[in-house]
């Protein structure tokens, strides 16, 4: 039972993370019917920059929280001119090309951002500094960090503010508006260039706040991190049913806890046939079957009908 | 009247252009060997070998219409058949001219088994999907080495046997009325002969019955349906044919490299073979012929900018390998940015662009 429940909370813990990204795929896709490859990669520039913020004050006399406020107070603002930059780059100009265009490109996108890293951070593992408190707690047998309990109750709280700005503000009532018909919004007085600008903008943000998360969780950050990350997350956005926020934060958390659960049980299941190494292959499993039964998502509400 | 449609109705310009491009293509291993670098002759045997590969995915995207992203799995699959095989891995030696075609088939059941179940998918969603087959392929690929060891795993299997037929092997070199044939230069004819027997199936397949069908469903499935085209079996075709290619490339690739893992079947690769197929002009296959020849010469020719940074700033500031993919990505979304469909779009493709634009500019007046 207790692994049980230790599988449970992992699985929490990373589903949060995966439901921030996911949020930034979801949203973008909500509006422009594209799917931002790049995304993953925005994450990564995050978690990249963060670092190297907390690892140059790492020696300073600041208590840990700080530095690491400071570190996310760096990726922030970077991670948001980088989506601001990429929309306008790579996506603005084939807004009426065909679809493949925009794909090309952000996958272009994708590489010179992973390769700018690269360059700038090298190939190795940076690691992230013991400078938060990771003093286990102990729950009905299961262990849970403080750091646990921060992510979690950070992206909530990320996931609620961002609630509240889609539904009860006016720039959120902007946002659905060009997300239910671009041109139309236009013609109510909806800037929709600025509105597409400031998806992107929020989007990235929540990027910076994952991906300095997912380094922190992990210790480590790396140049090639984003992909399958990034990957994971639009597979949450899909489970949740692509475009609706709630369903990428209820997809984020449900692929996170299928796969530490697939992972902690498979030995047994398979009666050690597989092992745990088979972790990624439970969220393509879990996408395929969704797409295949149930193509809208969990919370989708129709199919989207273009070629 | 083009300059192409002018050749075409001079049959003696005609044949003066077909025998001089039959004679160059001849003697390309040894023009590239003896101008460049034995090593440029290996890269224009990837060349002709993605060719094939770019062919095959040109079936599934750029005629039915239908965005693959895990179009790598049948290359791995094809591959790691002839692997296993023909290596001493298992201690099995079939010879060549049995494995290829027992790739094409096994990729072939592989591409309708992948295609079934996303029959009712469009766009994006086919998209990931695929992707996802890909990846669960390449993760399996990766870890089947226990409890039986299948595939070795990570390590990959090293070994296979070079293509051979009869006692005749490509890996060794040859002589002919006195000329040298080394390795590179036999893979080099038996890849051209088969892509041009690649092209020559697709540009038959583009006109015929079924070719027309394809292009039916990529334009409007619902209309193709009405008019009594069984866009099942027409949308599975196109799969099992793209698949096929794949399966036939990755037999080619495992026995030229004589060395294969996991990691030669990534998401990127199929990326790469996408890239290929739409920069070039989705759905034409000389566009698709271009793409490829870019995207797999680029990256090459992008390894002399050291000696380039080094007569500029006098040392080396950035390793050439690392700027290499850097230029590249930043080439892709140049491309994307002034040509968005493709450098040598098909005529129909062009002519759907334009007509798209006008719907929507309708549709714009209507809303």
């Amino acid at each position: 039972m207790d692994i049980f429940l230790q599988q449970i909370i992992n699985g929490i813990v990373l589903g949060s993370v995966y439901a921030l990204v996911a949020l930034g795929y979801t949203m973008v896709y909500g509006i422009l019917g594209l799917i931002n490859f790049a995304h993953g990669e925005v994450v990564m520039i995050g978690a990249m920059v963060a670092l190297a913020v907390i690892n140059a004050l790492s020696g300073t006399a600041l208590p840990g929280p700080v530095i690491v406020l400071l570190g996310l107070m760096v990726a922030m603002p970077t991670c948001m001119a980088l989506g601001y930059g990429i929309e306008r780059i790579a996506y603005r100009p084939l807004r009426h090309a065909p679809r493949l265009a925009a794909l090309i490109t952000a996958i272009g996108v994708s590489i010179v951002l992973q390769n700018s890293a690269m360059i700038i951070w090298g190939r190795q593992y940076i690691t992230f500094p013991p400078l938060l408190p990771s003093k286990p707690h102990f729950v009905a047998g299961a262990a849970i960090s403080d750091l646990q309990i921060f992510i979690v109750l950070l992206a909530a709280l990320i996931m609620v503010g961002l609630l509240f700005l889609v539904h009860r503000t006016r720039l959120g009532r902007a946002m659905r508006a060009t997300a239910q018909n671009a041109e139309v919004a236009g013609l109510m007085g909806v800037n929709i260039n600025t509105i597409i600008s400031i998806t992107f903008i929020v989007g990235s943000a929540l990027a910076a706040v994952a991906g300095l998360m997912v380094s922190g969780y992990y210790g480590l950050a790396h140049y090639y991190m984003g992909f399958s990350l990034g990957l994971k997350a639009f597979t949450a956005a899909v489970l949740g049913g692509i475009g609706n926020l709630g369903g990428a934060m209820l997809g984020g958390l449900l692929l996170g806890i299928i796969e530490s659960l697939g992972a902690g049980y498979i030995g047994q299941l398979t009666g050690g046939f597989l092992g745990s190494n088979y972790q990624d292959v439970f969220a393509f499993f879990v996408l395929i079957l969704v797409l295949v039964f149930r193509p809208s998502g969990l919370l989708g509400e129709r199919i989207a009908e273009r070629a | 009247m083009s300059r192409w449609e002018k050749l075409k109705r001079n049959p003696r310009a005609a044949w003066a252009a077909f025998i001089l491009i039959a004679v160059l293509l001849a003697v390309l291993p040894f023009l590239a060997d003896t101008l460049l670098s034995r090593s440029w002759v290996r890269i224009i045997d990837f060349v002709l070998l993605y060719i094939i590969l770019a062919l095959g995915l040109n079936i599934v995207v750029g005629f039915a219409g239908l965005l693959d992203l895990g179009y790598v799995a049948f290359f791995a699959v094809g591959a790691y058949l002839y692997a296993l095989l023909a290596s001493p891995h298992f201690g099995i030696h079939l010879p060549f001219w049995a494995l290829l075609p027992l790739g094409a088939g096994v990729t072939c059941i592989f591409g309708v088994l992948l295609g079934a179940p996303t029959l009712r998918l469009r766009g994006d969603y086919l998209a990931i999907v695929t992707l996802g087959f890909g990846e669960i392929i390449r993760i399996f690929l990766n870890n089947l080495n226990a409890p039986i060891n299948i595939t070795n795993g990570p390590q990959g299997v090293n070994k296979i046997d070079p293509v051979s037929f009869g006692g005749f092997s490509l890996n060794q070199s040859h002589q002919l009325f006195d000329i040298n044939f080394p390795s590179v230069h036999n893979y080099y004819y038996l890849f051209l002969a088969l892509t041009i027997l690649v092209i020559f199936i697709s540009m038959r397949l583009q006109d015929s019955r079924i070719g027309r069908a394809w292009v039916a469903v990529r334009e409007d499935e619902v209309a193709a349906k009405a008019m009594g085209i069984n866009t099942r079996n027409i949308k599975l075709l196109a799969f099992a044919m793209g698949a096929s290619f794949g399966g036939v490339g990755g037999g080619l690739f495992a026995g030229f490299q004589g060395f294969i893992s996991p990691e030669s079947f990534t998401l990127i690769e199929s990326i790469m073979i996408l890239c290929m197929v739409v920069l070039g002009g989705m759905g034409n296959i000389a566009g698709v012929v271009l793409g490829v020849v870019l995207l797999v010469v680029l990256p090459e020719a992008l390894r002399y900018i050291g000696p380039f940074e080094q007569a500029l700033f006098g040392r080396v500031i950035v390793d050439p390998a690392d700027l290499r993919m850097l230029i590249f990505g930043l080439a892709l979304i140049l491309v994307m940015l002034f040509r968005p469909a493709g450098l040598l779009p098909s005529t129909i493709r062009k002519r759907e662009f334009e007509a798209e634009d006008e719907v929507e500019a309708q549709n714009g007046a209507r809303a």
